[in-house]
């Protein structure tokens, strides 16, 4: 049955994440998940651009899930991905020099479930063996493209959050490791009237809900059916909304639930605000943590629930209300 | 934050806007307001002592000593933005390093760093005044329409 309810589909192969590659800038290394990132930057400006800089993670990033995972750029089928550049330059540039065919995929931060999602389609149709899904972003390029120069003295508000520099990617594969992705949800676009872009979590929670309640009602489950449940990047002022929305509805709180954007930088680090955002943020936390306790056999099953906020620098300066997408993923641990 | 919030009951009817209101942690006015006045302040005393130098050591007139006094405190914001520093003081600082010579400076001295990527003429060139260009262009309207009111007033 390829899909449960209207929204939830269903990956009977159990495509296995078989390898992970993580880059991490220098504010992220310094995070509670520094060590376990793959690659650390110490150095930001080694190239001469943002976008350069962003481009090269991204490429460090499938480079290393490539020899992790023992195979070449000329046994992947399919790469899927995106970042938060216009045109996704980001995704299509650092991709320039490997020979594999590509989907650019945008759904803002929500682009790493999205590219999840699909690449469990690719391997269940069998149109593709093994799929690359990854994303990146950049402090400085998002700064530049979505809000001021980044040298620009201005006072940011509590509610802002701090772009997360990095890119994690996934190697999917039919056999191989024993996390699986097992279910997808695609979300609706959500629009609840919020129009400040300094307030992302507020515009974002009420589609990590819409997305979550589908999720369970599709598959007849409950949040206690999860080790965990983590939101894409909520920031702390948006998780607290969205437990209030789940307690409004009367869902019962018994998992541990967390988001990605609180999880990857301590609270005390110097201009995190709310906490982190990014098409990187979910990537980096999934595979670098998630991942991992799955591997560990600590946790048995996680529902990552990456949420996007579906504004442009445009959109912003016309005023116009904030709509929100969210994805979510099913990851399992799979015994043999 | 979210332990504060949480002891409030939640009321199970509020409307989206209520509940984001709840969770919105309030600006500290206080605090910015008497950051803002501090830096401020300290900015205007520090362009004093320049004005002051000029006056005493270099010999200029009171009002000859504004045009170079402007140039240093520009010089000196300009190389605190290109350091990486005016940022970080400004996020701490408020409307305080907002305000003064030095914030106009850092508006134009940050644009044209962020921009220098795209090259000296359409990069640095096109955008040096994107975000001080509303300064001067209000600046010049109200400063017309002034003066259009004191010739109104002491002509007619």
């Amino acid at each position: 049955m390829p899909r449960v309810g209207k929204q939830t589909w269903v990956f009977s192969s159990e495509p296995r994440i078989v390898a992970t590659g993580t880059v991490a800038g220098l504010v992220e290394s310094e995070g509670p998940f520094g060590a376990d990132f793959d690659v650390r930057c110490r150095d930001e400006a080694c190239k001469t651009t943002w976008e350069k800089m962003e481009q090269d993670q991204f490429t460090q990033a499938v480079q290393v899930v490539l020899q992790k995972g023992s195979v070449t750029a000329n046994d992947i089928d399919l790469v899927l991905g995106g970042d938060l550049n216009a045109q996704l330059t980001g995704f299509y540039f650092s991709h320039r020099d490997f020979a594999i065919p590509a989907l650019g995929l945008f759904s803002a931060c929500a682009t790493f479930t999205e590219a999840l999602a699909v690449a469990g389609l690719a391997i269940d149709s069998g149109v593709a063996h093994r799929v690359l899904a990854g994303t990146s972003s950049h402090f400085s390029t998002a700064e530049r493209h979505f809000r001021f120069p980044t040298e620009y003295g201005a006072q940011k508000p509590p509610t802002a959050q701090r772009t997360v520099t990095g890119a994690g990617v996934a190697l999917v594969g039919e056999t191989g490791g024993n996390v699986a992705i097992t279910h997808a949800t695609i979300g609706e676009i959500k629009d609840y009237g919020i129009t400040s872009p300094w307030e992302m979590g507020a515009a974002m929670a009420p589609a990590a809900e819409s997305t979550i309640v589908a999720h369970l009602s599709d598959t007849g489950r409950t949040l206690r059916d999860y080790d965990c449940v983590a939101t894409g990047d909520l920031g702390r002022i948006g998780h607290a909304i969205l437990k209030d929305l789940f307690e409004q509805r009367g869902l019962p709180m018994d998992t541990d639930l967390t988001d990605c954007g609180m999880m990857i930088f301590r609270p005390d680090q110097t201009e995190v605000f709310s906490g982190g955002s990014g098409a990187a943020c979910s990537s980096l936390v999934t595979l670098a943590h998630f991942v991992k306790k799955l591997e560990q056999g600590e946790w048995r099953r996680v529902l990552v629930a990456a949420t996007g906020a579906l504004l442009s620098a445009v959109t912003a300066q016309q005023k116009e209300t904030i709509p929100a997408i969210c994805h979510a993923i099913v990851l399992e641990r799979k015994d043999g | 934050m979210a332990t504060k919030a949480k002891a409030k009951p939640l009321d199970p009817n509020a409307t989206y806007k209520q509940l984001v209101d709840k969770h919105r942690p309030a600006r500290p006015m206080f605090k910015n307001t008497v950051r803002a006045f501090i830096v401020g302040g300290c900015i205007c005393v520090i362009g004093q002592l320049v004005q002051m130098f000029f006056i005493r050591v270099a010999g200029f007139s009171q009002t000859d000593a504004a045009n170079p006094t402007v140039a240093v405190m520009i010089l000196l914001s300009v190389i605190l933005t290109a350091f990486g520093v005016y940022d970080k003081f400004a996020q701490w600082a408020g409307a305080g390093s907002a305000v003064p010579v030095t914030g106009f400076a850092n508006t134009m001295a940050a644009a044209a760093m962020e921009h220098r990527s795209e090259g000296w003429v359409t990069g640095v060139g096109g955008n040096m005044f994107k975000l001080a260009g509303p300064v001067i262009v209000y600046g010049v309207v109200s400063a017309f329409f002034v003066a259009l009111v004191r010739y109104i007033i002491f002509h007619v």
